[in-house]
């Protein structure tokens, strides 16, 4: 039986370094390539010595997905391709392929040149790896061999995101990455046909939550901006460079637009930058809006946001920044909530998650006094405010997602366990699919039905179809031909071409039934009376009374004998061919009751 | 003369033809035939190949057939089509023949027989297609012939199991065109039909091509558009068409059931997998909101859309739409919404400041929570929320519709909408702050949703500020915080763009005359008036001031204690404001004051009867006294045009009438007195002066008559016939006139047959009128049109002359609904104090604001003119952006005009004026014997500006 395997080295039941192994009809993929945040030992990459113990990846991967740029999807990969050693293909979307090596190179420098650690993958490795990349368009059929395609489907999320379906022959996967139901400011809604998969992998982040309205946030997030710009304030919004940054530079930039504000607002340099000016090249992966009126002006050319300096952040008045790291647990953005905490006019807001122990999570959860290096306190006086913006489906997203593909098998990954179940379980009362929610290591086979096509001759179609009533495109269909399976294919041709082609003489096959009526007249009348008996009751079918006496249905043939005990029964010899079975076996049975009374 | 008459007997001719027509019609047919025919079926012979062919057909297709010798060529093309082999060129002749088959005044019920039989023996698909469609154009024009039409849908039912799907979709195409309306006839066998045409579409439903089922669905569609009775037992089906795989008929099944939801509202329809049962609206509603979240945006649009029109929906359920139950972590979390709602309710005001504000509270049930309902669970809070700008207006457009027909809804809906104001795209938050604006009857404003509303007034986009200052008029506040919060943030928005000024007078003014009691506690805190000291006199230019005043005194009307609170400068900046802006100032009771304004208190009041009948007994009086000596009539005209024109000031909506109604009798009056000069009496011809004020007359009537024709809204044909008589006359009089006092008699020639050709075609133009038009002068003329046409010049002016000192006055009937069309210029302002200045030869942009009221398409005949100091005059046309449609019969041109000029040292005034240009062959569809290009600018209002410019 054909089956589906699904093995996760990371992201089962889990966040963070999302690694699927999928095998398919004998096709063997790997979506994703991610490290963990959470570790700094081996366990921060994916055990992939779990996929073969000796001999070449290359030999046993027909190919690698990565879905998006960020870390915990593609982190590993330059360990995986250098070093581990993989030679395949790994296919990504544009976009992908540009950001990605800036993330890694990042995280490489973060690694060894920070931290220093050794034995760690190099820049040089990067761009080798990157070497190894094909790039792939939107809703492009890529032919990863003679059987294995795949397609990528837009996801929303971040800039580059794409789900991809995976497919040999009839049989198809659908792993969507990290993705978005609902639209931002600088990124649409992810998308599917219903392309009927008999899997889909689908991320589960937010499987218990419903999301609130975006626009209450979005208000929300500028009423307090504008309202601490007014009072002269000065406003902190710690971001990490890519993303979420990206959209709220554009809603404060249409913003201010809008409202012809005046005050100043900052993006502090380095990496974000270079990110910009992706984000301004791949505009048509953005939303309706930046696309259709990048003509007049590119949304990601910012008119009101300006390069932050060190020394801005002294400047009197009003001001705007957004500053990297996003928890506030060093550089830039700590240094600034460093000068200005002390002002109660400022405000600093969380646009994401902190994770404990960093200054930001100590601020969030109420601290006022803050204990920095050198056992300086410092006290806040600024406003802190929290925004969650995030850019993960919600469990009515993902349900969503589900309809839009109506697939056979869910599965989930990328969430923590509990969510899970939950998930799980609606999913399955919901639309009576089966879903599974792997651990990591763990494997899940699917047994999968695929369709075999079978081709068919045009002219034994026709004649098939011109046989029966009305097509009617739910019911199946009866059909006479012969299946012939040769070079791996099936075709079914009719039965005259099946012997031409076997060189096969054909055989006659004649079934002759007899049919005993108790009748005391002579043959010839009796005959008669079979005769117009046949004539009334089969008025679709030629009836004939051929001259030697016998009665012919179509090409069925039926004559009279007398009984040879008893003259008073006459006995009926029905004969057809197989060809005829059906009309003969109805004749029969049609003789069988007998005879009308004659009218004597 | 000479040429005159050519063109008398050119003109005769035709009539001859045209008149003779019917007479000789069988013969020009065989005349046209052959020769029409013929020469395409020569042309068919000759060609060897069948693009040769095509090409012909091609060629031929291009030139129009006359009615008669359609079924010849009809003939000729049958023909060529039984020989010819090659598919392309009989698909050519099967789509003319259903070309030819539309010729009007043709019948096509000769060629039908033709075409079914072409049918039989066709075997390509595409012809076969082809040729259903000129059954179906044959069909279509034969509305009134059952058995054709029974015919036809026998043909469709053959053709049904055909295997190509653009032949199914012709033939569906014609059962729903076609398919028989006549549900009462009584024969069994057409009762059968009718039920079978449904039966028949029905099966299709689960066609295997995609475009045979939308093409079910829109036959059936088709047959309730033309008042077919859908069969309910359609409804499930269509239900299972909504999970199609393609777009297109997931998009037609949403109207199929948005119909059948109309046409069964009550019926009862069972849930599936449960024992209840709803009513068959409100299940189609929660149908078509689950598809409000389609895969595809073509349906989501269409689903939105339909949302809107469906009123009939249970107020739950309607409810439920704008309800998308929050949870986080598994634990119910409230809205934002209800968040804002609670802190009003408890009096706090939201500090959002601590995180965790929103945090999750009660634990939910996991069994209970249906994380896709099947119902109508967050249609609009999807909608709202769609990537395509189209749903999210479609969504507004439904909440809009919805909200008008339940208040209660509208209350609830509030909240979506203020967000929308938030949109990224302007017309988003256009559209939804004027659904607002729509419901705001409905409606109360929390002091936070009033809070986020202002907040746009701060928006840089004109249109979106405009629209915000109308939508505040209408608002309810519950409030006085509320009200001085709008107060603060419209001086906040005058300061920022002072060009608002007036929009935002005009709202406060009805902010204030709606919520007087409101006002009320603020008015000393407005005026900084103290209880014990005397403050500052504010300054009486300041628009700020003006504004806060605006507000206090329309509040005042309402609320007679008001004025007690008012310092004496107040009192003062009244009577100032009273004059100065008396329509953003009502008049007040003041105490201790006579009523300034008794006169015109009174007319407040609605006397309506009264005035309408002055007007009609005035205007009586005048036309019943025809006879009177000239002097007395004179005197009365004098007399009715001085109390018409007091009228339309004093009653605003009888303004139009009135103007109109003065207007023509000014006309009158002027020929009455051109008529009553002495000079007229002296046989021999002058060549002097005196006859000025004769010509002065035609003139300005000729203007007049200009003006009652193209600037009022609602003058109807029987107005204009009048109107052109009257014009007439002008004309006899400016020949007269001209005859008199011209030596010579050739210019005479041209303008006496100018003239008759001018009585010529008024009587073609208005030969229906002409009974009404006894007596008058053109009754007359037409009368001695036959001695006119021969006699010299001379004896013309003559008979004119006489003709139009006998003829009577025409009663004037007046319509219905009558407006004058007007225009005022807000910006530029006529006294600005700083003049504009540019370099000579380079351009600078003037604002133009106007208020334009009962101009129809304002688009293509307002023009802008600018007159210079040195005579020079340019026209400009504005854009058709340029113009917005704030209100019925009003419009709005906001544009901007280049000026330039060379060599000026001295600040000059340059004249701005908004022209109405006309055409005067466009109303009454003349043919091109006028020159239709005459385009006389008229002087429609004129405001100035004064833009004094230098070096």
């Amino acid at each position: 039986m054909p089956e589906i395997k699904v093995t996760p080295l990371g992201a089962g039941q889990d966040v963070g370094r999302s690694c699927i192994l999928v095998s398919i009809a004998g096709k063997n993929v790997m979506l994703d390539c991610g490290m963990h945040m959470g570790y700094n030992d081996d366990r921060r990459f994916p055990d992939f010595s779990y996929i073969t113990q000796n001999g070449r990846l290359t030999d046993f991967l027909d190919c690698v997905i990565i879905s998006h740029f960020h870390l915990d999807h593609c982190g590993a990969l330059p360990y995986f391709s250098e070093m581990v050693g993989y030679d395949g293909p790994i296919y990504m979307t544009h976009p992908t392929k540009a950001i990605c090596p800036i993330l890694l190179e990042d995280y490489r420098k973060i690694t060894v040149d920070k931290k220093g650690e050794t034995n760690f993958f190099t820049s040089q490795m990067i761009k080798d790896c990157m070497k190894k990349v094909v790039a792939v368009h939107l809703h492009q059929t890529v032919q990863v061999d003679d059987e294995l395609e795949i397609k990528a489907y837009y996801a929303g999320h971040v800039l580059g995101a794409a789900m991809f379906q995976i497919k040999v022959g009839s049989e198809s996967a659908v792993y969507t990455g990290d993705y978005n139901m609902t639209p931002d400011r600088h990124l649409g809604a992810a998308w599917i046909d219903k392309c009927r998969p008999n899997l889909l992998i689908t991320e589960s982040t937010y499987a218990t939550t419903i999301r609130d309205s975006k626009r209450c946030r979005e208000r929300d997030f500028l009423k307090k901006v504008h309202e601490t710009v007014e009072r002269g304030g000065k406003v902190l919004i710690p971001v990490f460079a890519l993303g979420r940054a990206q959209e709220l530079c554009i809603l404060l930039e249409t913003f201010w637009e809008r409202m012809n504000l005046k005050a100043p607002i900052y993006f502090s340099t380095g990496l974000t930058e270079k990110a910009n000016h992706y984000y301004k090249l791949f505009i048509t992966w953005t939303n309706q809006k930046i696309r259709k009126t990048f003509v007049q002006r590119n949304m990601f050319e910012f008119k009101h946001i300006k390069a932050f300096d060190r020394a801005f952040a002294d400047n009197p008045g009003p001001m705007v920044v957004f500053a990297t790291p996003g928890m506030l647990h060093a550089g830039q953005s700590l240094q600034i909530f460093r000068k200005w905490a002390g002002n109660e006019k400022n405000m600093v807001i969380m646009p994401g998650y902190c994770v404990q122990g960093t200054v930001g999570h100590k601020i969030l959860s109420g601290q006022r006094k803050l204990e920095m290096e050198g056992r300086q306190i410092l006290e806040v006086k600024m406003q802190v405010e929290y925004m969650s913006f995030s850019a993960h489906a919600d469990a009515k997203g993902i349900m969503q997602l589900v309809r839009q593909a109506e697939p056979d098998n869910v599965l989930l990954v990328h969430g923590e366990a509990k969510k899970m179940e939950f998930l799980k379980q609606k999913i399955e009362q919901e639309f009576h699919v089966n879903c599974y929610m792997p651990a990591n290591g763990e494997t899940v086979t699917l047994l999968t039905h695929p369709n075999i096509p079978v081709g068919i001759s045009l002219g034994l179609l026709k004649r098939e179809m011109a046989l029966g009533l009305l097509p009617d495109a739910k019911k199946p269909k009866l059909m006479h031909g012969t299946l012939i399976m040769k070079d791996n294919n099936f075709r079914l041709v009719s039965s005259e071409q099946a012997l031409k082609e076997l060189g096969l003489a054909e055989h006659q096959l004649r079934f002759t039934c007899r049919v005993h009526i108790h009748d005391t007249r002579k043959e010839q009348e009796t005959v008669l009376r079979v005769y117009s008996h046949l004539k009334s009751v089969l008025k679709a079918h030629s009836v004939q009374h051929l001259p030697d006496g016998s009665v012919m249905v179509e090409s069925i043939l039926i004559q009279a004998t007398a009984h040879s005990e008893d003259p008073g029964t006459k006995v009926l010899l029905v004969s057809w061919t197989y060809q005829d079975e059906e009309l003969g076996s109805y004749l029969t049975s049609l003789l069988k009751k007998g005879l009308p009374q004659a009218p004597s | 003369m000479a040429a005159h008459l050519k063109k008398r007997v050119y003109e005769e001719f035709t009539k001859v033809v045209q008149q003779q027509h019917e007479e000789i019609a069988t013969k020009k047919l065989r005349l046209t035939k052959p020769s029409k025919s013929a020469a395409l079926h020569i042309d068919l012979c000759k060609a060897t190949s069948p693009a040769d062919a095509l090409q012909y057909l091609l060629q031929f297709a291009r030139k129009p057939v006359e009615a008669e010798s359609v079924e010849g060529v009809v003939r000729i093309l049958l023909e060529h089509y039984y020989k010819e082999n090659d598919a392309s060129v009989r698909l050519k002749i099967a789509s003319l023949l259903g070309l030819l088959s539309k010729t009007a005044g043709f019948s096509p019920d000769c060629i039908m027989d033709d075409a079914i039989n072409t049918l039989q023996n066709e075997k390509s698909h595409q012809v076969l297609a082809q040729l259903l469609d000129t059954l179906l154009a044959i069909g279509t024009k034969l509305p009134e012939n059952p058995a054709v039409q029974a015919r036809l849908i026998d043909v469709a039912c053959k053709h049904l199991t055909d295997t190509s799907h653009g032949v199914r979709n012709k033939c569906l195409q014609l059962l729903g065109n076609l398919g028989s309306l006549e549900k009462n006839v009584a024969k069994d066998a057409e009762g059968l039909a009718t039920k079978d045409v449904q039966k028949i579409i029905g099966d299709y439903f689960v066609d295997q091509d995609p475009r045979v089922r939308t093409a079910a669905i829109k036959a059936m569609l088709q047959l309730h558009e033309r008042g077919l009775k859908l069969h309910q037992t359609i409804y499930n089906q269509a239900c299972k068409l909504l999970s199609d795989d393609y777009e297109q008929v997931r998009s037609a099944a949403v109207q199929l059931i948005w119909v059948l939801s109309q046409l069964y509202p009550e019926s009862i329809v069972p849930i599936p997998s449960s024992n209840e049962e709803i009513r068959l609206v409100d299940d189609a509603f929660g149908k078509i909101c689950h598809m409000v979240s389609d895969g595809s945006w073509v349906v989501r649009v269409q689903a939105a859309k339909l949302l809107g029109s469906m009123g009939q929906v249970s107020s739950h359920f309607l409810e439920q739409t704008l309800d998308k139950k929050l949870m986080s972590d598994l634990r119910r979390k409230r809205t934002a919404h209800e968040r804002a709602k609670e802190l009003y309710s408890s009096g706090e005001f939201s500090s959002g400041r601590k995180w965790g504000d929103d945090a999750p509270k009660e634990e939910i049930d996991t069994g209970a929570v249906n994380l896709i309902e099947s119902g109508a669970c967050g249609a609009f809070v999807h909608g709202l929320e769609d990537e395509m700008y189209e749903v999210r207006i479609a969504a507004v457009e439904a909440l809009c519709m919805l909200a008008q027909s339940s208040p209660s809804f509208a209350e609830k809906c509030l909240d979506f909408l203020v967000d929308m104001f938030n949109d990224e795209i302007e017309e988003v938050r256009l559209q939804s702050i004027h659904t607002m604006r729509k419901i705001s009857n409905n409606i109360t404003l929390r002091e936070d949703q009033l809070d986020t509303v202002l907040a746009v007034l701060e928006d840089s986009s004109r249109d979106i500020r405009e629209a915000l200052h109308e939508l505040l008029c209408y608002t309810n506040v519950s409030t006085k915080e509320g009200i001085h919060l709008a107060l603060v943030e419209l001086l906040k928005n005058l300061a920022k763009y002072p060009t608002d000024r007036e929009s935002i007078w005009k709202c406060l003014k009805f902010l204030g005359g709606r919520h007087p009691t409101l006002v009320l506690p603020l008015v000393p805190d407005l005026l900084s008036t103290h209880p014990f000291f005397d403050t500052a006199e504010p300054d009486m230019d300041d628009p700020a001031y003006i504004a806060v005043l605006v507000l206090i005194f329309n509040a005042a009307e309402t609320c007679p204690t008001m004025p007690a609170l008012f310092s004496d400068h107040t009192f003062r900046h009244y009577a100032y404001l009273r004059d100065s802006l008396s329509h953003l100032v009502p008049a007040l009771r003041l105490p201790g004051r006579k009523l300034p304004s008794s006169p015109v208190s009174p007319s407040i009041t609605p006397h309506e009867d009264p005035s309408q009948q002055f007007l009609q007994q005035s205007l009586e009086r005048v036309y019943n006294l025809q006879h009177l000596d000239p002097q007395g009539t004179q005197e009365l005209l004098q007399f009715t045009i001085r109390d018409l024109q007091r009228l339309g000031e004093l009653q605003s909506d009888l303004a139009g009438v009135a103007d109109f109604s003065a207007t023509y009798l000014r006309c009158q009056l002027l020929l009455i007195k051109a008529l009553q000069e002495k000079l007229w009496n002296m046989a021999a011809p002058l060549y002097i002066k005196q006859s000025d004020m004769a010509s002065a007359a035609a003139k300005q009537i000729m203007e007049e008559t200009y003006k009652m024709e193209f600037m009022y809204s609602g003058v109807e044909s029987r107005q204009v016939v009048i109107i052109h008589h009257m014009r007439l006359q002008a004309k006899a009089l400016q020949l007269i006139v001209t005859a008199r006092t011209t030596k010579g008699m050739e210019p005479l020639f041209g303008m006496c047959e100018k003239f008759l050709q001018e009585v010529d075609l008024f009587q073609r133009c208005f030969i229906t009128e002409l009974p009404h038009l006894q007596d008058s002068f053109v009754d007359k003329l037409l009368d001695l049109m036959p001695r006119l046409v021969t006699s010299k010049p001379s004896e013309v002016v003559k008979i004119l002359q006489a003709t139009l000192r006998q003829s009577t006055f025409l009663h004037l009937p007046l319509p219905e609904q009558i407006h004058r069309a007007s225009a005022t210029i807000i910006e530029p302002a006529g006294e600005s104090d700083n003049p504009l200045r540019f370099t000579s030869g380079l351009v600078v942009a003037l604002d133009v604001d106007a208020t334009l009221e009962h101009v129809q398409d304002p688009q293509s005949i307002v023009k802008v003119q600018v007159l210079y100091p040195d005579g020079q005059a340019q026209i400009i046309h504005p854009k058709p952006s340029d113009f917005r449609n704030p209100g019925p019969g009003r419009h709005r041109l906001i544009t901007q005009v280049y000026l330039s000029h060379g060599a000026w040292t001295e600040p000059c005034q340059i004249e701005v004026r908004l022209l109405l240009a006309y055409d005067s062959s466009t109303r009454i569809s003349r043919p091109a014997c006028l020159d239709s290009t005459e385009a006389l600018p008229l002087v429609e209002n004129s405001i100035e500006g004064t833009i004094p410019f230098s070096k």
